[in-house]
C-alpha cells in the first residue's frame, strides 16, 4: 500500500471513530444520566481539538520530526481511551440530581467531562499531526478526514440498529486501532521496527476486545425508573433492545404489580390488571397493559373527552405502551389511530408483546403507524372528534426537570395549530400532564394553547378551553368550537364524581376550584384567569418560572428557569427550595462555565504562556478569531436543535447535522487553503455576506421543506438537511483559513494566539448557543451568529 | 510500659475519641433543630405550622441520624438535605421529616403504619412518639439493614415487613396516621381504607432528592376524603398583580 494510501485510510478511520465516538456519547449518557448530559458533547470534541492544537503549538518545530511515532501513539491512545474514559467516567460518584444539595458533585462533574474530552484530545491530535507532517498533501488529508467522519456518522446510525452501544464503543476502539497499524506517517512500512506491527495491533485489538463487558455497559443512575423498579422484590428485565432511538427495556414486577395509572382519583373503585413497564434509557416508563377490569381507564383525568363525546373516532399521539388506545376502545372510541415516534417500541408492543398488551396496535378498529407525531399532524388528512396527547415524560424526570434542554415539538404553538387542524367540527383536543406545585407544565400548556388559538384568530379563546386537575395529573380540553352548556355540566359531574379539581371552565366561579385537592391558591385556576386576559403578558412576565409560550422557534417546553428566581431559590434551601430548580437546566450552566474554565486552562493559558515568543496579540486578530469561533458553534448548535423537527430524532439530527457541517464547512476550507492565492482581496467579506444571505434564505424555506418532507422517508430528509445546510456550511467554512493565511503574512506570531481564542470561544459557544436559544430562540441566536459574522468580516478587511 | 497500660490508654484515647464525636454530633444536631425551628417559622403561613409540636423537636434532638446514613456519609447525617442510602433511594431531608411527622399530628396512643421504611430513621422517630409503628419496605436488603438497625437501636414498638406497601398492614388496621415515606406514584386506595376516621396520611411528591410537596390526605368521620398540598417553602410563583 502506498504511503499516500496509507496515511488517507488511517485519517479516515480515525476520523470516522472519532465521529461515532461523538455520536455514541449522547446515547451512552443519555442511557447513563438522563439526556441532561448530552448537550455537552460537542464541547468536549471542540475542548479535545483545541486542546491538542495547543499542545501541538507547544512543541513547536519538534511536531513534525516526531510526527510518525506520535501519531501511532495517540491513535493508539484514542482506541484505548475511547472504552477505558467512559468506563472511568462512569464510575465516578456524579450523581446529576444531587448537584443542587452537594458542592462535591461539581468537581465530580468536572472529571467527567474532562475524562471523555481525553479521547478527542487524541484523535485530534493525529489530524494536527498529519496536517503537519503531510502539509504539501493538506487538502487531500482534509478530504480523507472530512469523508471519515460522515461515514462515522452514518455508519454508527445504521449500525445502532444491530449493535448495543458497548458493542459500538468496542468498534470504535478498533476503527482507531486499526488506523494506528497503518502508521501513516513512516515512511516505510517495513521498515525493522514494521515488524512488530502485527504483534502490536494484535495486542491493542486484543486489549480493547478485553475490556470487560462490566466496565462499558452503560451503568444507569440508580435513580432512574428501571433501576428504581429492579430493586423491588421479585422483578426482573425480560428482554432489551436497542437501536438509534434509544435502549428499549421491557421489565416484568410480578410480585410487586406496576399499578400505573396517572392521575387516577381517590375515589377510584378499580385498580389496572398486571403491567409490563417499558422504559426508554431506563426512564420515560409507559406500559402494557394486559387484557381484564379497565375500569380504571375511566377514572383518571385523562378519561374527561370521553365524559364529552360517546363512540368518537380517536388520534393517540405519542402512543407509547398503548395505555391511552386502550382507554380509547375502553371508554366507547368507534376506531383509532396510535402514532408512536420510536419504530422499535412500536414493533415491540405491536409484536412481541402482542397478547401481553392485549393486542392494542392490531385488529379491525385500529390504525397503528410509527412516525414522529408532530410530521404525522401535518401530512394527515383524516379527521377526528378526539385528539389525545398523555402525559410526555415519567413523573420522576418531570420533577428533576431532566428535559430541561430537550425540544419538545409536539408542545409548541405550532403543534397545537398542526393539531388543531386535523380536529372534526366540535372536536377535542385533549392534553394530560403530570401537576406539579407551583405549577409549571399546565400553566405553559395553558399560554400555548392559547396563544395558538389567539393566533387562529379566535377572539374568545377561553370560551374553548377547560382544565380540570387532580393531585397527581392536569387534562386540558380545547375544543373546535364553544363549550356548550350540556358539555359544562358533564365536566362538573365528572370532576364531582371521582373527587377532581375544575381549574378552569368558562365563566366559571372561582369558589368553585380548589376543592378536592388543596393548594394554598387556586394557583391554575388563577393563571388560567389571568391568561386569558389583556394582562397575559404581564402575568407571563412575572410569574416565577418560564411559562412563555413554546414555539418552533424556542421549542423548550420543559425549561422553566429564569435566572431572577434564582437567588430567592437558592435562600430558600434549607427550606427544599433547591428542589424547585430544574436541575436539568443548572447542568447545561455549569458545563458553560466548566468549558469556559477549561478551554482557558488547556487552551488559552499555554498560549498564552507562549505569547513571550509570539509577541502581543493584537485585539482586533484576536477579535476577529474569537467572532468566528462563537458564530460558527452559534449555527451549528441551533441547526442540530431545528433537525429534530425534520428528522424526529435528536440523535438522527446530530448525525445528518455534524455530517453536513464537517463536511461542507471542511469543504470550504479546504477550497480557501488550495485557492487562496486566486481569491480576491475581499474574499472574507463575500464569504460572510454569502453565508448571511444563506441564513435569511434558510429561515424563509425552513418552514416550507418541514412541511413539504412532512411524507418523505427518513433518509429523503436526511438527505434534504444536508443539501439545506451544504451551501452555509461552506461558506462557514472560509473566514477561518483566510483569516489564519491574512496573519500567517502580516503577523506570523500571532498564529498560536488566533487559534486558541477561536478554540476557547468554540468550546464555549457549544453549550452557550443552547442557552441562549432556550432564553431568546433560535432565530435571534442565528441573529447573533450573522452580526458576528459581518463584525469578522470588518475587522479584517 | 506495660501491656496493661498501653491498652488502658488505647481504651482511654478510644473513649476520648467516641465522646468527642458523639459531643460533635450533639452539636451538629443542636443546630440542625435550630435551622429546622427558624425554617418552620419562615413557612409558617405555607404549612399551616406556626411552630413544631415540642416533642417532635426532642426526639429529632437526641436521635443518632449519623447511624441511619451511610457510613461514608456520617459527617453529612446533620445537613439539612437528603442523602443518599443506596438501591436508589434516599434519607428525606431532615426538616422534611419533622414537618411530615408534624402534619400526622402523633399522640402516645396511636398506631402508625409507615410505607417505605428506607433507612429506618422516619420509623425510629415515630417510635418515639407513638405507641406503636409498623412499616413495610419493598427493597428487601433495605428493609433488612433497617430491621437489623432498629433492633440494635433497641426498638421494640417498630414491627418490619418486607413486602409491597399497596396492601398495607390489614391485620393492624384502621391506623390513627399513616406516613408514605417513599415518593408515591398512586395513593394506594387500601391505605386509605385502613386509615381512621379521623386518621392523617402524609405523602411526599416528587422524586429522590426533589420531594417538592408534602400531601396530606384527610379521612372526616363520615369516610370523606380530601388532600391539601403543602408546599414547604416560602416561594409563591408569582409576585405580581393578578387580575
Amino acid at each position: 500500500m502506498s504511503a499516500g494510501l496509507r496515511l488517507y485510510l488511517s485519517v479516515g478511520l480515525l476520523s470516522a471513530a472519532a465521529l461515532a465516538y461523538q455520536l455514541l456519547l449522547l446515547r451512552l449518557l443519555a442511557i447513563v444520566q438522563w439526556s441532561m448530559l448530552a448537550g455537552t458533547v460537542v464541547s468536549l470534541a471542540l475542548l479535545g481539538h483545541g486542546a491538542s492544537g495547543t499542545a501541538l503549538a507547544l512543541l513547536r518545530g519538534r511536531a513534525a520530526a516526531l510526527a510518525p511515532p506520535l501519531y501511532v501513539a495517540g491513535a493508539a491512545c484514542f482506541a484505548l481511551a475511547a472504552p477505558l474514559c467512559f468506563a472511568l467516567a462512569q464510575r465516578l460518584p456524579f450523581n446529576a440530581l444531587e448537584l443542587a444539595w452537594d458542592a462535591a458533585q461539581w468537581p465530580r462533574l468536572a472529571a467527567v467531562y474532562g475524562l471523555l474530552a481525553l479521547p478527542f484530545f487524541f484523535a485530534a491530535a493525529c489530524f494536527g499531526l498529519a496536517f503537519i507532517a503531510r502539509g504539501r498533501d493538506i487538502a487531500r488529508v482534509y478530504a480523507a478526514d472530512l469523508a471519515g467522519a460522515a461515514l462515522g456518522a452514518a455508519g454508527l446510525t445504521l449500525l445502532l440498529w444491530w449493535a448495543s452501544p458497548q458493542t459500538m464503543l468496542r468498534l470504535v476502539a478498533l476503527l482507531a486501532a486499526l488506523g494506528a497499524a497503518l502508521r501513516p506517517l513512516h515512511p516505510h512500512a517495513q521498515r525493522p521496527a514494521g515488524r512488530l506491527q502485527p504483534y502490536a495491533l494484535a495486542l491493542l485489538a486484543g486489549a480493547v476486545l478485553l475490556v470487560p463487558e462490566s466496565w462499558i455497559a452503560p451503568k444507569p443512575s440508580p435513580y432512574k425508573g428501571e433501576q428504581q423498579l429492579l430493586a423491588v422484590i421479585g422483578a426482573r428485565r425480560l428482554e432489551q433492545r436497542s437501536s438509534p432511538y434509544g435502549t428499549l427495556s421491557v421489565v416484568a414486577s410480578p410480585r410487586v404489580p406496576l399499578r400505573h395509572a396517572p392521575g387516577l382519583s381517590l375515589q377510584a373503585s378499580a385498580e389496572p390488571p398486571p403491567q409490563l413497564a417499558l422504559f426508554t434509557d431506563g426512564d420515560a416508563m409507559t406500559v402494557i397493559t394486559a387484557p381484564g377490569d379497565l375500569r380504571y381507564l375511566a377514572q383518571m383525568t385523562s378519561a374527561l373527552p370521553y365524559a364529552l363525546r360517546a363512540a368518537p373516532r380517536v388520534l393517540v399521539l405519542d402512543s407509547g405502551g398503548g395505555e391511552a388506545v386502550r382507554q380509547a376502545f375502553a371508554l366507547g372510541a368507534v376506531a383509532v389511530t396510535a402514532v408512536e415516534p420510536n419504530p422499535q417500541r412500536f414493533a415491540l408492543v405491536r409484536d412481541g408483546y402482542r397478547d401481553a398488551g392485549g393486542a392494542v396496535y392490531t385488529g379491525p378498529r385500529v390504525r397503528a403507524v410509527a412516525a414522529d407525531p408532530r410530521a404525522f399532524l401535518r401530512r394527515d388528512r383524516a379527521r377526528y372528534a378526539l385528539i389525545q396527547l398523555p402525559p410526555a415524560q415519567s413523573f420522576a424526570g418531570s420533577g428533576a426537570g431532566a428535559l430541561a434542554g430537550a425540544e419538545a415539538y409536539l408542545y409548541t404553538v405550532e403543534a397545537v395549530g398542526d393539531a388543531l387542524d386535523r380536529l372534526a367540527d366540535g372536536g377535542l383536543l385533549a392534553y394530560t400532564q403530570w401537576e406539579r406545585l407551583p405549577p409549571r407544565e399546565s400553566v405553559k400548556l395553558l399560554a400555548t394553547v392559547i396563544a395558538a388559538l389567539r393566533e387562529r384568530g379566535v377572539a374568545a379563546p377561553g370560551a374553548r378551553l377547560a382544565m380540570i386537575r387532580s393531585w397527581q395529573t392536569s387534562t386540558l380540553i380545547v375544543k373546535n368550537g364553544a363549550l356548550d352548556a350540556r358539555e359544562q355540566s358533564a365536566i362538573r359531574a365528572f370532576c364531582a364524581r371521582l373527587g377532581f379539581d375544575l381549574a378552569y371552565l368558562p365563566r366559571m366561579e372561582a369558589a368553585e376550584a380548589n376543592r378536592f385537592h388543596r393548594t394554598a391558591r387556586p394557583y391554575l385556576y388563577e393563571a388560567a384567569q389571568a391568561l386569558l386576559s389583556p394582562q397575559a403578558d404581564a402575568y407571563i412576565g412575572d410569574y416565577k418560572f418560564d411559562v412563555a409560550p413554546a414555539r418552533d422557534d424556542r421549542p423548550f417546553f420543559f425549561q422553566f428557569f429564569r435566572w431572577r428566581t434564582l437567588p430567592e431559590l437558592l435562600g430558600l434551601r434549607a427550606q427544599g427550595g433547591v428542589a424547585l430548580l430544574d436541575v436539568g437546566y443548572l447542568l447545561v450552566v455549569a458545563t458553560a462555565v466548566q468549558a469556559l474554565l477549561y478551554s482557558l486552562l488547556l487552551i488559552g493559558l499555554p498560549l498564552l504562556w507562549l505569547r513571550g515568543a509570539a509577541g502581543d496579540p493584537r485585539w482586533r486578530t484576536g477579535l476577529y478569531f474569537a467572532a468566528l469561533g462563537l458564530a460558527f458553534l452559534f449555527i451549528e448548535i441551533v441547526w442540530l436543535h431545528r433537525l429534530v423537527l425534520l428528522l424526529g430524532h435528536p440523535l438522527l439530527a446530530a448525525s445528518a447535522g455534524l455530517s453536513a457541517f464537517l463536511l461542507f464547512a471542511g469543504a470550504g476550507s479546504a477550497a480557501a487553503e488550495r485557492w487562496q492565492a486566486r481569491l480576491p482581496r475581499h474574499a472574507i467579506a463575500a464569504a460572510a455576506g454569502a453565508l448571511i444571505l444563506w441564513l435569511l434564505l434558510l429561515e424563509a424555506l425552513w418552514p416550507r421543506l418541514v412541511d413539504a418532507a412532512a411524507v418523505w422517508p427518513l433518509p429523503l430528509r436526511a438527505l434534504a438537511a444536508v443539501l439545506a445546510l451544504a451551501p452555509l456550511a461552506a461558506c462557514m467554512g472560509l473566514p477561518f483559513p483566510l483569516g489564519l493565511k491574512r496573519v500567517s503574512v502580516q503577523a506570523p506570531q500571532l498564529l498560536p494566539w488566533a487559534w486558541g481564542i477561536n478554540g476557547c470561544m468554540s468550546v464555549c459557544a457549544a453549550v452557550l448557543a443552547s442557552l441562549l436559544a432556550m432564553h431568546f430562540g433560535f432565530q435571534s441566536v442565528l441573529l447573533a451568529a450573522a452580526a458576528l459574522y459581518a463584525l469578522a468580516a470588518m475587522l479584517l478587511r | 510500659m506495660s501491656a496493661l497500660r498501653i491498652s488502658a490508654a488505647l481504651l482511654a484515647a478510644t473513649t476520648a475519641i467516641a465522646a468527642a464525636q458523639s459531643d460533635e454530633y450533639a452539636r451538629e444536631r443542636a443546630a440542625l433543630l435550630r435551622e429546622i425551628e427558624r425554617t418552620v417559622t419562615q413557612t409558617a403561613r405555607e404549612t399551616g405550622r406556626a411552630q413544631l409540636d415540642r416533642r417532635v423537636l426532642e426526639v429529632l434532638g437526641r436521635l443518632p441520624r449519623q447511624l441511619f446514613v451511610p457510613s461514608a456519609l456520617r459527617d453529612s447525617a446533620y445537613d439539612n438535605r437528603p442523602l443518599p442510602i443506596g438501591h436508589g433511594q434516599t434519607i428525606s431531608q431532615p426538616y422534611i421529616v419533622a414537618l411530615m411527622t408534624d402534619l400526622l399530628q402523633p399522640q402516645p396512643d396511636d398506631v402508625v403504619l409507615e410505607i417505605g421504611t428506607g433507612s429506618g430513621y422516619q420509623a425510629a422517630v415515630l417510635a418515639e412518639l407513638v405507641r406503636k409503628v409498623y412499616t413495610i419496605e419493598i427493597i428487601a436488603p433495605l428493609g433488612e439493614q433497617a430491621r437489623e438497625r432498629l433492633a440494635q437501636l433497641g426498638y421494640k414498638n417498630i414491627e418490619t415487613r418486607i413486602a409491597d406497601g399497596y396492601h398495607g398492614w390489614p391485620e393492624h388496621a384502621p391506623f390513627d396516621g399513616i406516613v408514605v415515606t417513599a415518593a408515591a406514584a398512586q395513593i394506594p386506595p387500601p391505605l386509605i381504607r385502613q386509615l381512621r376516621p379521623g386518621g392523617r396520611m402524609v405523602i411526599p411528591v416528587g422524586s429522590a432528592f426533589f420531594a417538592q410537596t408534602l400531601m396530606l390526605v384527610e379521612k372526616d368521620d363520615d369516610g370523606m376524603v380530601r388532600s391539601r398540598e403543602i408546599l414547604p417553602v416560602r416561594f409563591v410563583p408569582l409576585t405580581g398583580q393578578s387580575p
